[in-house]
């Protein structure tokens, strides 16, 4: 994005939208990004009404089906706290794509203020939070997918690279053609699962010559495409959402 | 629905074919080094695209006046111009220009309109010959191919593939795998070609309004041929290539051959204003130019879609599309591939055609950012699915609504009603927990390559309650 983007001073609230895939799946992330808010000083709400950002229908092209589930997050986040979201595709469906939802609708100015208080949570680590993190994991070697969402729509691939870099013992390798989309795509993966297939097995081929300990990426579709399929080979590290890997290394465990 | 059967199929061929997906990769890993290469300063890029996508939005919103006073300028400077609305007529006002001269050869330099009024086939078919000069479409034609890229119509072969296609077809030529060498193999055919033909048919790349000028871009020379050698000059263009003024030509010249192929500019770069001039040495005694609407003025009426016409055809898209890359353009089976393919194709031949295009894409973004006029190509796509799953017969588009399947509406509604209902959708994810140890290892195609993702014992819902952040 080549648009310069605001962001508000530290709050001392925020909300926390944790993804319906993160909600079922992997739950330990979410967690993970809300105590790195947390630690920060801040309060941290979880609606728990909130669901799912609504995108797998209006990707799918079922715009009709879409506001219901759209009003749903916005009726579930009603202060004009920051809204933080674990997940750059997430993140870009409820910023840029909620007012498209709502144009030309009478719910449209509310909508559109929700959408800009929707933030990515490395963005909002980085420029909001000005987060300082201490590594106090073993040295290790990280490769880091940034999802497409992340780094096309929401603009925050070098968010995603400062905050790893700021762990000491962490070293960043690059995979090969590292802008290039994993293959997920939503429901691209079950209408074109021959491509999705191919794509994904490049991009896990590209990452795991780079002989990285641990895949990181900041949104959990692409995470379920490319470990599965390194597990399903055999082949590749460990893959973690950022939140749980940035937690796990400056967190000192009381047990 | 055996469109979409047989577009899988292409799709499982192409990514099979091994030969295919090394030839692509490596050349569209060559032309996105170039273009970035071409555009070190990303503000002067960025400064560029604006600069091209209003010079071609202007150029859009002004058309009907343009294309007239470019038909009155073309006309003042002696180039008679014709108007077509389908492809039959465009193939028709070609043959009649041929059969007034009582010609029978021509010679083409690259032209994506021409293949679009499949016009070879056509003329063919009335006894004509034509035969393509420039290179990569030399190439094809002689294995009666089609494009498999808009600028680089032969990528998908091989050098050695196509040393042996030329062996098969030539077999008085000794066998080369040297580039250098076949090229001047094909040069040598093609001069004879260029001396006989009647007829001289090129493509369009900009057309200008305000002078009455017929610009090409190309790097062989065959173009220039194509429109100097032959008495006769017939360029054929979509109305959508008309500019305003000749100042427009520039930064879109630029964009273009940089987005292309990385160069600053194109080895010859033509601008046509009129036929041979009294005294003059060369040059045709005629020039033609025939402006083909073949849907795009229904295009035109979607002011969302409109922005699909603003293409000034680079590939750029296409060689940054990471599903382009792995399928070839071949697989799309639409005369152009890639996003600005499954743009056009489906509005141009309506969706119940090329409906499965639009789909064909991880909506990664990658086309939008590097498109030099800036068309939001996600956005675009994005439309057409719901044109084609839409019911409320309210659009445009042709075939709205012809992909839209019982089935899959009522799981979207469903969908719908559950996530908007917060008790619902808790409840849901609390079963689907319960009854985690009961989730299938196999899921149809998603297992096929990979593991199946595993529903966590609690979810974030219950964590977060278990942990103690607060509820509001």
């Amino acid at each position: 994005m080549s648009l310069v983007k605001h962001y508000p001073d530290k709050p001392q609230k925020v909300y926390f939208f944790g993804t319906c895939l993160i909600d079922m799946l992997y739950p330990e992330a979410g967690l993970a990004g809300m105590q790195l808010l947390k630690r920060e000083g801040i309060q941290v709400i979880f609606p728990q009404n909130q669901t799912c950002c609504g995108q797998p229908a209006w990707n799918s092209g079922y715009r009709d089906e879409t506001p219901a589930v759209v009003m749903n997050q916005v009726r579930s986040f009603p202060k004009d706290y920051p809204i933080v979201v674990p997940s750059g595709s997430c993140a870009g469906m409820m910023r840029h794509h909620y007012p498209e939802v709502f144009k030309d609708k009478p719910e449209s100015d509310l909508v559109n203020a929700f959408s800009e208080r929707v933030f990515e949570l490395t963005e909002f680590l980085v420029h909001v939070l000005k987060i300082e993190l201490k590594d106090l994991g073993a040295p290790t070697k990280v490769a880091l997918h940034t999802s497409c969402s992340a780094r096309r729509e929401m603009g925050v691939a070098d968010e995603h690279e400062s905050l790893l870099r700021q762990l000491g013992n962490v070293q960043l390798v690059e995979q090969v053609r590292k802008a290039e989309c994993c293959g997920f795509g939503g429901t691209f993966a079950v209408k074109h699962p021959d491509i999705s297939a191919a794509m994904v097995a490049d991009k896990a081929q590209a990452i795991t010559e780079t002989g990285a300990e641990q895949l990181v990426s900041g949104d959990c579709g692409c995470l379920m495409n490319i470990t599965g399929h390194m597990e399903h080979k055999g082949i590749g590290p460990k893959g973690q959402h950022i939140a749980s890997f940035l937690w796990e290394r400056t967190h000192a465990s009381d047990s | 629905m055996h469109q979409t059967a047989e577009f899988h199929k292409r799709v499982k061929d192409a990514l099979n074919n091994s030969q295919l997906r090394s030839n692509f990769r490596v050349a569209m890993d060559g032309l996105m080094e170039k273009r970035s290469n071409a555009f070190p300063d990303k503000q002067f890029l960025e400064e560029l695209r604006i600069t091209g996508s209003k010079l071609r939005a202007n150029a859009l919103v002004k058309q009907a006046d343009l294309l007239e006073q470019l038909e009155a300028n073309c006309t003042r400077n002696g180039i008679k111009v014709h108007w077509a609305e389908t492809i039959e007529e465009a193939n028709h006002i070609v043959l009649g220009i041929m059969d007034s001269h009582n010609a029978t050869r021509m010679i083409k330099g690259k032209s994506m309109v021409s293949e679009e009024m499949e016009l070879n086939h056509f003329l063919e078919a009335h006894g004509k010959e034509c035969v393509e000069s420039d290179l990569g479409e030399y190439i094809i034609q002689l294995d009666h191919e089609t494009p498999s890229h808009i600028i680089a119509p032969a990528i998908h072969k091989s050098k050695q593939e196509i040393a042996k296609l030329f062996q098969s077809k030539h077999p008085d030529i000794p066998y080369s795998e040297d580039i250098e060498t076949m090229t001047r193999s094909a040069r040598q055919i093609l001069r004879s070609k260029f001396y006989d033909a009647e007829i001289g048919l090129s493509g369009v790349n900009f057309a200008v309004a305000e002078t009455g000028t017929i610009c090409l871009v190309e790097n062989e020379g065959n173009g220039r041929m194509c429109t100097t050698a032959p008495p006769v000059h017939i360029a054929v263009t979509g109305i959508e290539k008309v500019l305003e003024k000749l100042e427009d030509v520039p930064p879109l010249l630029k964009l273009l051959t940089r987005s292309a192929s990385g160069q600053h500019i194109s080895t010859y770069f033509n601008m046509i204003t009129s036929p041979r001039k009294p005294g003059e040495k060369d040059g045709p005694k005629e020039v033609h130019l025939v402006l083909l609407d073949n849907q795009r003025s229904k295009i035109y009426e979607d002011e969302e879609l409109f922005d699909s016409l603003r293409c000034i055809r680079c590939g750029a898209c296409m060689n940054h599309c990471p599903v382009y890359t792995k399928i070839g353009g071949h697989a799309y089976g639409s005369l152009i591939p890639g996003p600005i393919g499954s743009v056009i194709e489906p509005q141009k031949f309506g969706l119940d055609k090329f409906g499965i295009l639009p789909t064909n894409s991880t909506l990664c973004g990658a086309c939008g950012e590097v498109c030099p006029v800036k068309i939001p190509l996600p956005k675009l796509l994005h439309r057409l699915r719901y044109e084609q799953v839409r019911n409320d017969h309210t659009g445009a588009t042709n075939g709205q609504g012809s992909r839209r399947s019982a089935k899959e509406a009522m799981i979207w509604k469903l969908w719908s009603w559950a996530h908007a209902r917060p008790a619902v959708y808790r409840t849901g994810t609390k079963v689907a927990a319960l009854f985690r140890g009961l989730m299938p290892n196999k899921m149809g195609p998603w297992t096929r390559v990979r593991t199946a993702p595993k529903i966590a014992p609690k979810s974030l819902h219950e964590l977060a309650r278990e942990e103690g952040f607060d509820n509001e």
